[in-house]
């Protein structure tokens, strides 16, 4: 059994329509056949969170979920997408509250600058979906694609980790905190 | 304000969300690329590709007959030189005359979208005369001409400084032992996740507006006005929360500059976003650094006289690279006491992309060289090189052979908090074949004790409104680039008013609606702008606690401030809520605005040179490493990272805690396998002089599965100097942890390496060399300029 | 930002419109599967196809069939990380399992495929690098330019063979199935490599790769891969080890084969070392150490890729060695 009719082809000229849904919302839009993922939702559809640091693969800042499994946007072609279910940082909350994700990486530190941030919350979404009991090594593995220059990851783990119990009916675990040495100093003034 | 003065308790020291947390975690945090306008335009450029070369022409037609494009420009539209330091003005946005290293930028297109952009670009021409090319400091100091620049300490050397504080050849003479090592420290670049960016525009008042990714909004408006030639006040530079500095986007850029000529030119918004190779072409990172190393020390190990000469390999442009210079001296005497110093730096030009400063700015390089070979000392003298630290550190309330002055120092108690965390004392000697603990120590400043340029004005000015709601908003032109800026502002705001950090809004990085604020450079931003903060809060608070004391009908000292309210602290029950003070100063005084300001302390130094190294304070750290070393392959694998570091006090310990881990993890990437690096073709088929590899996969920035447990400890002991006590965390932590593992290495299987990174091909090759090291072997002869002679402060005056 | 050059997209819809399409547009198009190493080429203008054809709407090459008694048989297109998850896989053949598994990163082994690395082109130093980067070094000999910069008296390219799974797939003894118009053939993973780094696959451009067939392993045969990389994430293999061995009564080896990955422009088989271990024990150490240093001969690994040169000489040895330790553990 063959499908009918000419093998569909997008571009070079024209510009191919595409229907997916992102973040829940069915979005219908006309993409060329060379923009990327990551272009059409921080340039046509104005989801600025995704963010790109390399446009390689190398680096992990753009990753969404797509159809559920992380991804990295700057390597999706836009076409690819049509019928396709796409997640990214703004999805992760709907409404007002933080995603206990958002909010565990906002009080254990786990955002400095920010700009890896969307790509490390999208990539720990992932590994919780999957295993909402995932051990400190199985986080480390599962964000391993993800570089982050300002953290050291440490407090990305105690986020997952705090966030994972959250979402499994648990308290947060508070921020762990750095051991003070206040003891009177030798050297006091 | 001296510590304690005005604390409330309602922020300092409490681990609480930052304010720009919730921007950040649900992406609605705009960075500069983030950014976009009705009509924008996109930019691209057009970049060398020799090393080094003149420009006979430059052919834009075949690019200018391209659908979409608006405007093409060259060196021609720039022929106003800039630069960072007043004495390196030596760049410009566009090259004119010579391209000086692969990158360059030559020329620029601006389309109607990025594609057509490049594809145009791709079409300009520039036909060059190629030059001879300078690859390393040493081809430069023996290949005077032809010459990168023409200005400079003569030839292809940038800088040659020399400062002698005593005659430290007459203290080896002296000494029981001399120790002489030779060390290389390898260039590597910060690496930002988000690449520099620029959007550029004309708003509805004329205001020519440039909205990019810079730590330092303020040099970048000077810049500008200056290259543009037009008035500073017809220019507003916006800097948008960057996603990491780390000091790689404290330059002013040529794209920054060249963007705003486009917008100028075709009145529309111009956008830039560079991509990953071109951050690695801009760099302005840590600067490749030989270094020679003498000691000399008394029968207890004591320093009589210690000497450092370094080499820097400065890239093709000035930048900070004069300060870069200093610094591979400057702080070479604060954290061991030494009788007297003896300081040589030279930098030069070479055809490679122009370093500058990374965290740590200079002083990373000789701290591995000093740290090592005090390791290689206390083996050959028999001692603990944690017990001789402890015993040789710097003093509180001293002078450094250097002038420095150092007030605090928690150095002592950071390193015994690491030894005894680490187990050192029990576990050191004992892991086993393979396995090793290094130790290191060091320090930095708060802030650079002055400016960049010469001026009396304050570095940091703090501007606050306080509004009929009880709002209060902090207006400074501090720039946050991840490491919590904005965050401190409105801490210290907050603690001084008894409100919460998320009770106060910021309006930062902008030198339009805020004071100006130096930038994010030189750990500056806590202690300068800190103090600012708190002096403009300590006005309204005054103005608050009056209007309070009429309505409570108590005396002004009686106000407390807590809670959102302002109360009679013999009597809490009696209180006032935070707005209803706002509305009755506002009634009594007019409106609450108040301000506030920071200038450092006149430095003690006063000598030719002695302007870098003063900061009104100084944070130490210390490490211990475990290290364990497969001696089949080389293959280095740290365990686990001890480390304490002396914050002062901590304004908000999860954030500290975050800035200390990030700087153990820069510190191991450049350790263990960052570098940037540079690839020269065999001369006689080709001149090509070009990155290694400028990408996010070649250029190795560890991942999350290789980065090892870190115990974190704070070490507090406020500084008066500091806001509550508070001293830098973004840059000192990583000092000690490069010498650290170089250190433990050596304790695991024997061998030295004494040059970064400590890859796994030099620890085999140690491991296989008799001498049991890897290293550099010589240093070249650098023509000294005449030194600058200052007896060290025991010695006479300055 | 980097972007795509433009190119228009087809998208067949069964596996004779594919090898159509293919003979239809001609040299100028390029298979697009998982996109992770193709799209990065074209950003770098590597690679300017003028067409895409689209491997992901081609049911026929995501099929699966057979079982780890029979054989398996996985499409083409099978993403890396089914592989990891698939119990036949990691049952039977775990160094493939294992390989898929350290491929690049999580989200790179989401989407790459395993038909895709198996094809990954090969790698250097000065080739994965942008247009305006390799215009400044006056190109190279794989591609616009005439000197191979890995050794300039060259006449072939040095580029190198930079997958995880293709050298595993050559020591498990499995085979490819080739699609073209014309029809199929079916032939041994090794035959599927060139030793050239320019046209380093046998598969002739109407072709496409459709499926891979997994033999049956037999009860007492063991497999392993071991990967060499700076970093314990995101790069691709400086060295990649594959052996498997039967064990006879007593722990004698009775058949052998080792493949070393990332030293040669495809991967290298080291017969001399799987012949020098046939009627041995892997628990003896000398033997080890004599199968490590004659496999290690096989790798020449030039200067163009991480890593320096003589080091990994010496790392192939060592890696050889620990691969056939690990082989010879009790389990």
């Amino acid at each position: 059994m063959s499908p009918a009719g000419p093998v569909p082809e997008h571009g070079p000229r024209a510009r191919s329509r595409i229907s997916l849904i992102v973040n829940t919302q069915p979005r219908e839009l006309l993409v060329d056949p060379w923009k990327t993922l990551l272009e059409l939702l921080r340039e046509d559809l104005g989801l600025t969170g995704t963010k790109h640091g390399c446009e390689l693969g190398e680096c992990g800042a753009c990753a969404v979920l797509l159809d559920g499994d992380l991804a990295l946007s700057c390597l999706v072609p836009a076409v690819e997408c049509d019928g396709r279910h796409v997640t990214t940082v703004e999805g992760l909350r709907d409404g007002p509250e933080l995603h206990p994700l958002q909010a565990a990486f906002a009080d254990h530190g786990a955002t400095q600058c920010g700009y890896c941030t969307p790509g490390m919350l999208v990539a720990a979404r992932w590994v919780l979906d999957r295993n909402p009991s995932a051990t400190r090594e199985e986080i480390a593995e599962a964000l391993s694609g993800q570089l982050c220059r300002c953290t050291g990851y440490l407090q990305i783990y105690e986020a997952v980790e705090s966030a994972a119990r959250v979402l499994r009916g648990e308290p947060p675990s508070p921020p762990r905190l750095p051991a003070a040495d206040r003891s009177v100093p030798d050297d006091a003034r | 304000m001296t510590p304690g003065d005005g604390r409330t308790g309602s922020a300092v020291g409490r681990p609480l969300r930052r304010i720009d947390a919730r921007g950040k975690v649900t992406g609605e945090t705009l960075f500069a690329d983030d950014l976009s306008l009705p009509g924008m335009l996109h930019l691209k450029l057009v970049r060398a590709s020799l090393p080094h070369a003149r420009i006979l022409g430059v052919e834009t037609a075949a690019a200018r007959g391209m659908e979409g494009v608006r405007a093409i420009l060259t060196g021609a539209d720039f022929l106003v030189p800039f630069g960072i330091l007043p004495v390196s003005q030596d760049e410009h946005a566009l090259c004119v005359g010579k391209v000086r290293f692969v990158g360059d930028p030559v020329a620029a297109v601006v389309a109607d979208d990025e594609l057509s952009a490049e594809e145009a670009a791709a079409l300009v021409e520039v036909r060059y005369e190629p030059l001879a090319t300078i690859a390393s400091p040493e081809e430069a100091l023996s290949t005077p001409e032809p010459r990168i620049h023409d200005y400079g300490d003569g030839g292809n050397v940038h800088k040659a400084v020399a400062l002698d504080f005593g005659d430290v050849p007459a203290a080896l003479a002296g000494a029981d032992r001399v120790f002489e090592d030779l060390f290389f420290y390898q260039g590597n670049t910060h690496l930002a996740m988000e690449q520099h960016a620029t959007l550029a525009y004309v708003d509805p008042d004329g205001l020519l507006t440039i909205a990019s990714s810079t730590q330092t909004p303020h040099y970048l408006h000077r810049a500008a006005a200056r290259v543009l030639g037009l008035p500073p006040a017809r220019i507003r530079v916006l800097a948008p929360p960057q996603g990491g500095g780390f000091g790689g986007k404290t330059d002013p850029f040529n794209h920054e500059i060249v963007a705003a000529r486009a917008a100028l030119l075709t009145g529309r918004p111009v956008k830039i976003a560079l991509t990953r190779e071109e951050v690695f072409l801009c760099h302005r990172g840590r600067h490749p650094v030989l270094m020679r190393m003498r000691t000399g020390i008394d029968r207890s190990g004591r320093i009589l006289g210690h000497s450092v000469e370094t080499l820097l390999d400065g890239g093709a442009y000035g930048s900070y690279g004069v300060a870069s210079t200093f610094y591979t001296g400057a702080l070479e005497t604060v954290t061991y006491r030494m009788d007297r110093y003896r300081f040589r730096g030279c930098r030069t030009f070479t055809n490679k992309p122009p370093c500058g400063p990374k965290r740590g700015h200079g002083t990373p390089q000789p701290r591995f060289g000093l740290e090592v070979q005090i390791d290689k000392i206390c083996e050959q003298i028999g001692r603990d090189p944690a017990e001789w630290r402890i015993e040789n550190a710097t003093q509180p309330d001293t002078l450094t052979a250097n002038w420095l002055e150092i007030r605090t120092t928690g150095l002592v108690r950071c390193l015994e908090a690491v030894v005894a965390a680490s187990g050192w004392r029990e576990r050191r000697g004992k892991l086993g074949r393979g396995r090793g603990l290094g130790i290191a120590s060091s320090a930095y400043m708060c802030g650079a004790g002055l400016p960049i340029y010469f001026n009396d004005m304050p570095h940091s000015g703090v501007q606050l409104l306080l509004d009929r709601g009880g709002g209060v908003t902090a207006f400074c032109g501090s720039t946050e680039v991840g490491q919590g800026s904005d965050n401190v502002l409105a801490l210290l705001v907050a603690e001084v008013l008894g409100l919460l950090p998320s009770d106060v809004k910021v309006v930062t990085g902008d030198t339009s609606l805020a004071p100006v604020d130096l930038g994010s450079y030189s750990s500056r931003v806590t202690l300068m702008m800190g103090n600012a903060a708190v002096d403009a809060a300590s006005r309204a608070r005054e103005r608050l606690a009056a209007a309070a004391a009429t309505r409570l009908e108590i005396p002004a000292e009686r106000v407390g401030f807590g809670g959102g309210k302002l109360f009679d602290v013999s009597d809490p029950s009696r209180s006032i809520v935070f707005a209803q003070a706002v509305q009755l100063a506002e009634a009594a005084g007019g409106t609450v605005g108040t301000t506030g300001s920071y200038r450092p302390p006149t430095p003690k130094a006063r000598f030719k040179g002695g302007g870098v190294g003063p900061s009104p304070a100084y944070s130490y750290s210390a490490a211990v490493v475990e290290v364990a070393v497969d001696e089949a392959t080389g293959v280095v694998r740290v365990v686990k990272v001890w480390i304490a570091h002396d914050i002062g006090r901590a304004l908000n310990p999860v954030a500290v805690r975050g800035q200390v881990e990030g700087s153990v993890y820069m510190g191991l990437g450049e350790v263990l396998m960052e570098e940037q690096a540079f690839c020269r073709l065999p001369p006689r088929l080709s001149s090509a002089l070009v990155h290694r590899g400028p990408s996010m996969l070649d250029y190795k920035s560890p991942t999350s599965l290789d980065m090892p447990a870190v115990e974190t400890i704070l070490v507090e002991n406020p500084e008066p100097n500091g806001p509550f006590g508070a001293k830098e965390v973004g840059q000192g932590p990583l000092l000690p942890i490069p010498p650290a593992v170089a250190n433990a290495v050596h304790d695991a299987v024997g061998v030295r390496v004494d040059e970064s990174p400590v890859t796994p091909e030099k620890v085999l090759a140690a491991l296989r060399d008799p001498s049991r090291r890897f290293g550099p072997t010589t240093f070249p002869e650098v023509p000294w300029p005449e030194p600058v002679r200052v007896a060290p402060p025991w010695e006479g005056k300055p | 930002m980097m972007r795509l050059p433009r190119f228009r997209y087809l998208a067949p819809r069964t596996l004779p419109e594919l090898t159509a399409v293919l003979a239809d547009v001609g040299p100028d198009a390029a298979l697009l599967a998982g996109g992770t190493d193709l799209l990065p080429s074209m950003k770098r203008r590597q690679e300017t196809p003028a067409a895409l054809v689209g491997l992901r709407t081609v049911p026929e090459l995501r099929a699966r069939s057979g079982d780890a008694i029979a054989g398996l048989t996985l499409g083409a297109t099978t993403r890396l990380c089914e592989l990891a998850g698939d119990g036949a896989v990691t049952g039977a053949w775990p160094a493939l399992a294992r390989a898929a598994s350290l491929v690049g990163s999580p989200p790179l082994r989401n989407v790459g495929t395993l038909g895709g690395n198996l094809c990954l082109d090969t790698r250097c130093t000065y080739w994965n690098q942008t247009h305006a980067w390799r215009k400044s070094i006056g190109f190279c000999l794989k591609k616009d330019g005439d000197t191979c910069w890995v050794a300039p008296g060259s006449t072939r390219c040095w580029a190198v063979s930079s997958s995880d799974t293709a050298p595993v797939l050559c020591a498990l003894g499995a085979e490819v199935t080739l699609a073209s118009r014309t029809g199929e053939r079916r032939i041994p993973v090794p035959d599927l490599f060139a030793d050239d780094g320019i046209r380093h696959l046998t598969k002739a451009r109407g072709e496409v790769l459709a499926a891979i067939h997994l033999p049956s392993p037999r009860p007492d045969e063991r497999s392993v891969y071991l990967k060499l990389r700076r970093r314990e994430a995101i790069d691709f293999p400086v060295l990649g080890v594959a052996a498997r061995v039967r064990l006879g009564s007593g722990g004698v080896v009775e058949a052998a084969r080792i493949f070393l990955g990332g030293v040669g422009s495809r991967p290298q088989e080291a017969t001399a070392a799987a012949a020098f271990l046939l009627g041995r024990r892997l628990t003896d150490e000398e033997t080890v150490t004599e199968a490590a240093r004659l496999a290690a001969q096989v790798a020449k690994p030039l200067q163009n890729t991480d890593f320096a040169l003589g080091w990994r000489k010496g790392a192939a040895r060592e890696y050889v060695g620990r691969a056939l330790r690990e082989l010879a553990r009790p389990r």
